[in-house]
């Protein structure tokens, strides 16, 4: 067995060459955010981008593997996509609205409806941007 | 070329192409590894060559491994592995291999060591169905029946039963090589790979490819 400090010392090289698979910057989206995600899409050869907007509800993985759900009310329907943050599909995140949250996974939304899915805007969010 | 390396699971990971599409990848930790011993059909019945992995210290082995190392010229390896070839060995003892033996999009072997389940019953060691959850059930998961009664009057050899499970070599065949960092000692293969991160493993170029690789 090798010791502690090795493999440590190897875990992180693992992340250095993941380093490669990652976008070299991710937009600062936080649990609560509205943000507009433009996804490629491929629609019969030609490809376009495609604005999904809605609340992060959220966020998972590490690493390349780092992905958001996003959550919005489509005609009555709640609708969720999960977007892997470093896939090339995802060709931009932006943040729209800071939300005021207390929560990690806001999950709780799903069994609101109306008015009550609304997130309170974060006022003070000069120390984050 | 000899493709023939051995190294440790690092862990896995993913990565996308260009389409967007996730590829599942593990990342290995291999070499540098060097040739300690080249066998021969005249001097062993064989060809094949030996090949070891992780320098240590002479404390860890023992005089006889470190006396075998020294003969090759070579510091204290910790593991040694023997690759068997078809033609005489094209390497020398002391030679060094390291990840670019491979290239991205070889077809590889993976050999390790599956994590150890300890004792497990039928249905995580053999998929069986067990009995039902409900309906009054209550044979939730035995085994079930081990075959007919007075005749054949026993139960027949190699009837599948529970016991013990995982911690076994296995092979992991027809892995694509996605990349290579020969710099850090970096494999990355295309996959899953047996047994737990940081678990010695051995890559050999895959002996069942359709796709045969270039030896």
């Amino acid at each position: 067995m090798r010791c502690q400090g090795q493999h440590e010392e190897a875990m992180d090289k693992f992340s250095q060459f993941e380093k490669q698979w990652m976008k070299d910057s991710l937009p600062a989206v936080e649990i609560g955010d509205t943000v507009d995600v433009a996804v490629k899409i491929q629609e019969g050869g030609k490809e376009r981008i495609q604005i999904f907007n809605g609340t992060v509800i959220a966020r998972r993985g590490r690493g390349p593997a780092e992905a958001i759900t996003v959550r919005r009310i489509v005609q009555g329907e709640g609708v969720e996509r999960v977007f892997p943050l470093h896939s090339p599909k995802v060709e931009s995140i932006n943040v729209v609205r800071r939300g005021d949250v207390r929560r990690a996974k806001l999950y709780y939304l799903r069994d609101r409806v109306g008015k009550a899915t609304r997130v309170r805007e974060k006022i003070d969010a000069g120390g984050k941007n | 070329m000899t493709k023939f390396i051995l190294g440790r699971k690092g862990r896995m990971s993913q990565m996308y192409t260009e389409a967007g599409e996730v590829v599942p990848v593990t990342i290995l930790e291999v070499g540098p590894c060097y040739v300690t011993r080249v066998l021969s059909v005249d001097s062993d019945g064989y060809d094949a060559i030996q090949v070891g992995y992780e320098k240590t210290r002479e404390k860890v082995l023992s005089k006889a491994e470190v006396g075998h190392c020294k003969k090759a010229g070579l510091e204290p390896l910790r593991h040694l592995r023997e690759l068997r070839l078809k033609a005489p060995a094209e390497l020398a003892v002391g030679a060094e291999i390291k990840a670019d033996v491979f290239e991205v999009g070889d077809m590889v072997d993976v050999v390790g060591t599956t994590k150890g389940r300890g004792f497990a019953g039928g249905i995580k060691r053999y998929g069986f169905g067990g009995g039902p959850m409900t309906h009054g059930g209550m044979c939730r998961r035995f085994p079930g029946s081990l075959g007919a009664g007075s005749d054949p009057g026993r139960v027949f050899k190699g009837k599948r039963a529970p016991g013990h499970y995982g911690d076994a070599r296995f092979t992991m065949k027809n892995l694509k090589v996605v990349g290579i960092d020969v710099e850090h000692n970096l494999l990355i293969v295309k996959g899953a790979v047996p047994g737990a991160s940081g678990g010695l493993i051995q890559v050999c170029r895959a002996k069942t490819a359709k796709i045969k690789a270039s030896s």
